[in-house]
């Protein structure tokens, strides 16, 4: 299993072909972009903990695998400066049937919402403000039941 | 005991300080002692650190509850909650 942080942008055909190993019959792949709300966002920048958030992402997917029980799985999160359109966030997972592959694909993007130390930060027309964390990631996280 | 402090995003901001070494009084001992002992500095500390106030503590980068134990050269880190994804 992969987990990267890194400031460069990701390639999903080389990520997703990358786990295609032996017994696999299928990759569920989520890519986060960055959103333009229409409020004339410029740019956000991406603040971590370096250390804490590899662990933290690294907890999760084993956490899906015992759950899941899927093959291999791959995380890379960007830091630092990010404009509108651009992804942020990428999660693929490769298992023998889709079901699990979808289903770990959400899991670990909801816990890694509310568990893995990232902090966005918007520059605006506004100026700049730290984006809050939101009620309903924390309860799309509660509905696994976990921890 | 010393413990190494590290802040994060809108708290690092607003105490405009990234890490700090600390050597706690007797019987700073746990994550909330440390926590009422940093807000007694007064003014943003109080505040950010306030009752209500939403904030996350970790220690050696697991996160940590108010009744947590604290080490000598334990690594603690206060953030607000996060907002990766």
């Amino acid at each position: 299993m992969k987990v990267q942080v890194q400031i460069e942008p990701f390639d999903l055909n080389a990520e997703v072909a990358a786990l295609q190993t032996a017994g696999v019959g299928a990759v569920a792949s989520f890519v986060g972009v960055v959103r333009d709300d229409g409020e004339g966002l410029a740019a956000l920048t991406l603040e971590h903990y370096p250390g804490m958030t590899e662990r933290a992402l690294e907890r999760i997917l084993v956490r899906a695998r015992e759950r899941w029980g899927f093959i291999d799985a791959t995380i890379i999160h960007r830091v630092g400066e990010l404009a509108p359109g651009e992804p942020i966030v990428l999660v693929a997972v490769a298992a023998a049937h889709r079901g699990e592959a979808f289903a770990a694909c959400e899991f670990i993007m909801d816990y890694l919402k509310t568990e893995a130390p990232f902090w966005k930060k918007e520059f605006g027309e506004a100026g700049a403000r730290w984006v809050d964390a939101r009620v309903s990631d924390q309860a799309a996280a509660a509905r696994w039941g976990g921890p | 005991m010393k413990v190494r402090i590290l802040y994060f995003a809108r708290l690092r901001e607003t105490f405009g300080l990234n890490a700090e070494h600390l050597q706690l009084p007797d019987g700073v001992n746990t994550v909330g002692a440390l926590i009422d002992h940093l807000r007694q500095r007064g003014g943003v500390w109080a505040e950010e650190l306030g009752p209500g106030r939403a904030f996350r503590v970790a220690v050696n980068q697991d996160m940590a509850a108010a009744d947590a134990a604290l080490s000598t050269n334990d690594e603690v880190a206060i953030f607000p909650p996060v907002t990766g994804g």
